[in-house]
């Protein structure tokens, strides 16, 4: 999985990725935050108006997290695909510390989450070089990637560089915690790339690590019946 | 984050609370009438109305998108952006906040889909402690008459068809509120819920609330004297 900040070439490496891995014969799953069936839509609808409060915001981004667990994730890898995701829980953390939730409670929502093969951190040294990238990309400056909501400058480029040098912060302290993969993303994208596969293929070659590693959660989604949710809170995050 | 319990604001909250077919929404509406009349500032509030979030549950609900999970993450979605805007502001503006259904309803119908009882704690750590929280307590078969005698076709989520339990609407209803009355029932004294005997008669219910909400009102009126 892919983490990182806002601007610094996820989608790209994740398509270029997702290519790569096709053409060497694996069937590969991508999927990203909002993109879940049951609350994507509503969650873009939500942020089209600047009312959405920072604990509502949270919690529809889990519900769109284990939406596509249950329903895309852990089926694709049962079935052994790749499962690319463009974000993965480290972003919705991020975004939830920044604004000041309790991170207890955000980390005991996603306890159900699957610990990853690897985290992918694709960083960049600092903001400004993500406002290049904002430009270039010709959308401009989002209200949300900005941080808009949190009231840090007078105007959207001032609050865009304060919101992202903290998301850097807590990426960072993240990365060193969770053990991320940190890509420096500030070289061109062919060399970023071939790091990438360089560090997929050594995971892919590994014989059986994503199979084993689904087997306890098979428990958790397959039947609603009573109990089956009841180790909700017992798979830590790693 | 402030969590439960640990709110301080001059407003006052009150919620109803019980299975369907309770009674509860026809106190509250009374209770709302009287303390307008009574001439306090008073803001209502229900289960399920946040704006963001009604149409995801309602297309979610249409086409059975929902595992036990989702279906609690999305009510909690729904319930903090009412208390981001419904609840927390009114209170601290002193008003009375009225909540038809609050966080034990999720409680008890998320842990009756079997989600992890402490799980659904923590998710909901955020939401305000209420001043009274009253539960309106009907045996399960005056309950279940009063809702199937009213509706004649049960929802497929509120007869809790999502679990499995039977084929039968009317069967896996009596289940599914059956376990949501015993997680009622043990709540009592985890949350200290005022339980209220739902078989007396209305206007005697509607007493006794008042009584116990007047005692926190007056309490009120002297500080703010």
């Amino acid at each position: 999985m892919i983490e990182g900040t806002d601007g610094v070439g996820r989608s790209t490496h994740i398509a270029l990725l997702r290519s790569w891995l096709e053409s060497r014969g694996h069937a590969v799953l991508d999927t990203g935050m909002t993109r879940s069936v049951l609350a994507g839509r509503g969650i873009k609808e939500a942020k089209t108006g600047h009312t959405l409060g920072r604990l509502t915001m949270q919690l529809f981004y889990a519900t769109d997290f284990i939406d596509r667990l249950e329903n895309e994730m852990l089926p694709a890898l049962r079935a052994g695909f790749v499962v690319l995701t463009d974000r993965y829980i480290y972003s919705a953390m991020a975004r939830a510390e920044v604004r000041g939730i309790d991170s207890a409670w955000i980390r005991s929502i996603y306890g159900m989450a699957l610990v990853p093969d690897a985290v992918f951190y694709l960083r960049i040294e600092s903001p400004q070089q993500l406002v290049e990238r904002v430009l270039a990309s010709g959308r401009g400056f989002d209200y949300w990637e900005s941080g808009m909501d949190l009231h840090l400058g007078e105007d959207f480029y001032d609050s865009f560089i304060e919101y992202q040098r903290r998301m850097l912060k807590v990426f960072d302290r993240m990365s060193a915690e969770f053990g991320f993969h940190v890509l420096n993303a500030s070289r061109s994208v062919r060399s970023v790339a071939s790091d990438l596969r360089r560090a997929v293929t050594k995971i892919i070659d590994q014989p059986s690590s994503t199979n084993e590693a689904i087997q306890p959660e098979d428990k958790v989604v397959q039947a609603p019946a009573p109990t089956n949710l009841a180790d909700f809170t017992k798979k830590a995050l790693p | 984050m402030i969590s439960y319990g640990k709110h301080q604001f001059p407003g006052k909250l009150f919620v109803v609370e019980g299975t369907d077919g309770s009674g509860k929404s026809t106190q509250l509406a009374l209770l709302h009438q009287w303390l307008k009349a009574e001439g306090y500032p008073v803001f209502f509030s229900e289960w399920n109305s946040s704006p963001l979030v009604k149409d995801t549950t309602r297309r979610a609900k249409k086409r059975h998108l929902f595992t036990p999970a989702t279906f609690s993450l999305l009510h909690a979605t729904d319930f903090a952006d009412r208390t981001e805007r419904d609840i927390i502001p009114p209170l601290k503006a002193g008003a009375i906040v009225l909540a038809d259904r609050y966080i034990y309803t999720a409680f008890a119908r998320d842990v009756a889909r079997g989600c992890n009882r402490a799980w659904v704690r923590e998710v909901y750590s955020f939401a305000v402690k209420p001043t009274v929280a009253f539960f309106f307590r009907a045996p399960l078969n005056v309950a279940i008459d009063r809702i199937v005698s009213g509706r004649p076709n049960l929802k497929y989520y509120e007869a809790g068809m999502d679990l499995g339990f039977s084929d039968d609407p009317e069967d896996s209803f009596t289940m599914f509120q059956g376990k949501i009355l015993e997680e009622y029932d043990r709540m009592v004294s985890e949350f200290g819920l005022t339980v209220i005997d739902a078989t007396r008669s209305i206007e005697r219910q509607q007493r006794e609330m008042r009584m116990l909400i007047s005692q926190h009102l007056k309490r009120r009126r002297s500080r703010s004297n």
